[in-house]
């Protein structure tokens, strides 16, 4: 029962029993084991990853079965967790020409150096339940494998670049802001939409993106290269005076090739939109870079349409899911003194309103 | 054949409008004729602007007709109407973002009414792009700028020039010096009156401030609370005015 | 082999006269959009539903079925297609535009001219010619059935001013019967002057927007233009590296990091067809024989 005047305490201590009877479900089925998730629902523990903020997918298994399968609940509970880890230092940037390629297309080319690999994609599966997977004890599939490609697979907009047809990127080493450690101040840079994108609600940035497919912040985007593969991280060592691999992380990166700017006196070339994220997550990355291209317009002269998807602080306050569950879910929370005080004023606005009325009546 | 000369461009029959129990505009008549510039003044709520609207089609009268060259613009079907407003009627807005294309370039801008009449070769539509923005006194080398990139006093010449552009026999104008400074407006004014004389406009020109109407009507009609009190000659009606509420205004407002 | 757990081509028959009252509706308007009450498919929006709908609605058991994307019948979407017909429908498909009844495409027209009796179904990602100028759907119906076409000229007019020519290079819009300005799907504009004039019938199906629209055989389809400025087919300008075709739509293959390009036949059973009667091209391989 809804009541937080007396016994909450008693009521909060017996609804989480509760809630923690209801995870655990049917005591005859087998509890999930956290590999079990971890292996077996891969793209959900990506998601976590990618909007939690944190590399770990174990961690990010626990936070799943905790939530019950509530992945923005489950994304919460990385958040909260990763806040309270110390801080050692910062990786070098990722070098993803470098990764190891477990999917790589692209729609632009038909064929590319490094080959275009399919990997394990729902592409072209059709759409039908394959009820063979009710049953279990099925024997393990297995694919066909082929010794990795010893070519280099360079980025497919780095082709383009050599023939000068891209937007030149523009080089920095300065220090990024950090979204984690600062507050989201506007204007934002681009590197900080990008934070922001990348871990930013999957549904909010790919119903963005796909507004700007619709026409509302059009940006005439081809998918240059989507990749996806494992990185290494390196980092300084001030101790040892050099870097050293700490670790590898899987990464989904995309890089959209988009309408051209220029006039007749200045070449055109195409612009260039930007997405990175955690894990396999074809579609954040793919989303990630539509918005991130969309919400360029100003630097590259392009003209405010009043598009939801070219406003900044419009995506940007509103893409954390996180915020914005919190937000949401608090107008469930007790309102009563304030809609005592509502009552109060309603009450007596009909009161006058009426009063007239029966004066005039008599 | 009758000469056009001699009958009424537009004629309007009891015109009414009504927002539920709010009057709009109420019982309004009149004639326009070719060439001839008709000031509809009063102050802000007086029903002008809602009288503005019927006559243009931009809002459905209650009652009344209104014909045009002997068609009933409120009978016709919505294709004529609309060919007739980017054919042979124009409206300039009082602000010119509401008349303009912003994201496209001022040839663009003058250029789309030609286009949308069938224009179909580029350097034409350009040379007159380029002839309509001489009229209007905007450099030529500016057709490729956006609007946004202009101010105030040339977007809403820019805003005449592609309303102009197609030679339309009627046009609306509603405050169309209305958000200018003074020094602006008077050569808006000035460019307003030549264009007008030398391309034989009808207009009606819907206006507050009676030093416009003073300059450019070649009759007035005086509204208050959406009736017409007084109609007459410029002169006539702001030197000798009839009725009290016009004596009210032409002496507290009139300082030409 | 088809699959018994669904009806032939996969749709059930209600559906399917729904989807051919939608077609005949758009051959009887050349060029209108017609809206239909699009099903969900076993493949996502935006791969092709519209186009495997209509295709659905079309077949009989005696068609014979090319699929091909970007021209070609290996490629995977256009796999993907051809085996869900061969599941559902179990008709016979090839890769040979002659022996075809139904053609699926998506973004090219086949190079060898189509014949009378043939059907050619375009996948259709955006119906909306308008849309890039107007993104209401409430306001481009009314343009097009006022006919108030002046905002797409005035497109094409600021392309000229600021890029010295119509920088639109696929999904060109026409006019169709000089009535309904139309988007040919993202077909190259190379292959715009086959749509009119054409022999087969052209079906447009787009599924995530619900719209069905149609060319009947011999239809008059204008690609807009200026008179000084005419709309241009264009392509890469080079001959095949593997046939050796002058007039064909190619692919940019790039070879190597070092900027090395070859180009080829887009359509590949124009390519091949062309290899097997002896055509070569730059990079053929030597004959061994």
């Amino acid at each position: 029962m809804y009541v937080a005047t007396k016994g909450g305490e008693r009521a909060i201590e017996a609804a989480h029993a509760w809630l923690a009877e209801e995870r655990r479900g049917d005591p005859a089925v087998p509890e999930l084991s956290l590999a079990q998730i971890r292996e077996q629902m891969a793209l959900a523990v990506n998601r976590v990853m990618a909007e939690g903020s944190l590399f770990d997918p174990d961690l990010a298994a626990l936070a799943i079965k905790q939530a019950r399968g509530d992945l923005i609940e489950a994304i919460f509970l990385i958040r909260a967790y990763r806040t309270t880890l110390p801080r050692f230092g910062a990786s070098l940037p990722i070098a993803t020409e470098d990764m190891a390629i477990t999917r790589r297309v692209s729609a632009t080319f038909k064929d590319i150096p490094g080959g275009q690999i399919l990997g394990p994609t729902f592409d072209y599966t059709h759409r039908l339940l394959d009820f063979k997977l009710a049953a279990e004890g099925a024997p393990v599939p297995t694919a066909a494998c082929k010794p990795a490609d010893a070519n280099p697979a360079p980025h497919i907009l780095a082709l383009l670049d050599r023939d000068e047809l891209m937007e030149p990127l523009e080089h920095s080493d300065a220090t990024p802001p950090d979204l984690t450690r600062e507050p989201l101040e506007m204007p934002a840079e681009r590197a900080l939409r990008l934070q922001a994108l990348t871990r930013g609600d999957e549904g909010f940035v790919l119903s963005m993106a796909y507004s700007t497919q619709r026409g509302y912040g059009r940006t005439h985007a081809f998918v240059g290269e989507l990749r996806i593969g494992r990185c290494a991280v390196e980092m300084d060592i001030p101790e040892l005076g050099f870097s050293v691999e700490i670790g590898e992380v899987e990464l989904s990166e995309c890089e959209t090739v988009n309408q051209f700017t220029g006039s007749k006196t200045e070449p055109p070339q195409f612009t260039r939109g930007y997405g990175l994220v955690f894990g396999q997550n074809e579609r954040k990355a793919i989303s990630m870079s539509l918005v991130d291209r969309a919400l360029r317009w100003q630097e590259l002269g392009e003209d405010d349409t009043g598009a939801p998807a070219q406003d900044a602080e419009f995506v940007l306050y509103h893409c954390d899911n996180i915020q914005a569950t919190g937000f949401l879910e608090h107008i469930k929370l007790p309102h009563y003194v304030d809609f005592q005080s509502e009552l109060e004023l309603i009450r007596r606005l009909r009161r006058d309103a009426k009063a007239p009325q029966q004066e005039a009546a008599q | 054949m009758k000469d056009l000369r001699d009958t009424p461009l537009l004629v309007v029959e009891d015109l009414s409008k009504r927002y539920g129990a709010r009057i709009g505009c109420v019982d309004v008549s009149f004639d326009l004729w070719p060439g001839e510039v008709l000031g509809i003044v009063g102050e802000s709520g007086s029903g002008k602007s809602t009288l503005l609207s019927c006559l243009a089609g931009q809002l459905a009268p209650d009652t009344g007709r209104v014909l045009y060259q002997g068609h009933d613009t409120l009978e016709m079907g919505e294709p004529q109407r609309r060919t007739l407003a980017r054919t042979d009627w124009a409206f300039v807005h009082q602000n010119p973002r509401d008349g303009l294309r912003m994201g496209v370039s001022a040839g663009g801008n003058v250029g789309e009414r030609l286009m949308a009449v069938g224009a179909r070769n580029y350097g034409a539509i350009r040379e007159a792009a380029t002839d309509w923005l001489g009229r209007v006194e905007i450099d030529a080398t500016r057709i490729d700028d956006r609007p946004r990139q202009f101010s105030g006093g040339m977007q809403q010449r820019l805003q005449i020039a592609r309303n102009l552009v197609t030679a339309p026999k009627l046009v609306f104008m509603d405050e169309p010096t209305g958000g200018l400074d003074v020094s602006v407006q008077a050569r808006l004014l000035d460019l307003l009156r030549g264009l007008v004389r030398d391309m034989g406009l009808s207009v009606i020109l819907v206006t507050h401030d009676l030093a416009v109407a003073r300059l450019l009507a070649d009759r007035l009609m005086v509204m208050q609370g959406g009736h017409v009190i007084e109609q007459g000659l410029t002169d006539q009606v702001l030197d000798d005015p009839q009725a009290p509420y016009t004596q009210l205004l032409v002496s507290s407002v009139l300082q030409v | 082999m088809s699959d018994q757990a669904y009806n032939f081509a996969y749709l059930d028959e209600a559906t399917k006269r729904m989807i051919r009252r939608a077609i005949l509706k758009g051959l009887a308007v050349p060029g209108y959009q017609v809206p239909f009450a699009s099903r969900e498919m076993p493949m996502p929006y935006g791969w092709g539903t519209g186009g495997v709908q209509v295709t659905a609605a079309c077949l009989t058991p005696e068609d014979t079925l090319k699929v091909i994307d970007q021209g070609a019948d290996d490629t995977t979407n256009a796999v993907s297609i051809r085996t869900f017909f061969e599941r559902t429908a179990g008709v016979a498909t090839t890769t040979q535009t002659a022996q075809a009844s139904v053609i699926q495409t998506r973004h090219r027209i086949p190079e060898e001219p189509l014949r009378a009796g043939q059907i050619l179904v375009y996948q259709v990602p955006i119906p909306e010619p308008l849309r890039f100028l107007e993104p209401r759907e409430s306001e481009t119906r009314k343009m097009h059935a006022l006919e108030e076409y002046g905002l797409m000229h005035v497109k094409l007019y600021e392309d000229i001013a600021r890029h010295g020519e119509i920088s639109t290079a696929y999904a060109y819009p026409v006019r169709v019967e000089g009535r309904y300005v139309m988007d040919p799907s993202p077909i190259p504009k190379f292959d715009n002057p086959k749509l009119g004039n054409c022999p087969a019938i052209q079906l447009f199906g787009a599924g995530r927007e619900q719209r069905i629209y149609a060319l009947p055989p011999y239809c008059d389809v204008v690609s807009l233009d200026f008179e000084d400025h005419p709309f241009t087919p264009s392509k890469a300008d080079h001959d095949c590296d593997l046939c050796g075709c002058a007039t064909s739509y190619l692919d940019e293959v790039i070879t190597d990091d070092q900027g090395g390009r070859m180009f080829v036949c887009s359509d590949t059973d124009f390519c091949e067809t062309r290899r097997d009667a002896g055509h070569r091209g730059r990079l053929s391989p030597e004959e061994t024989a």
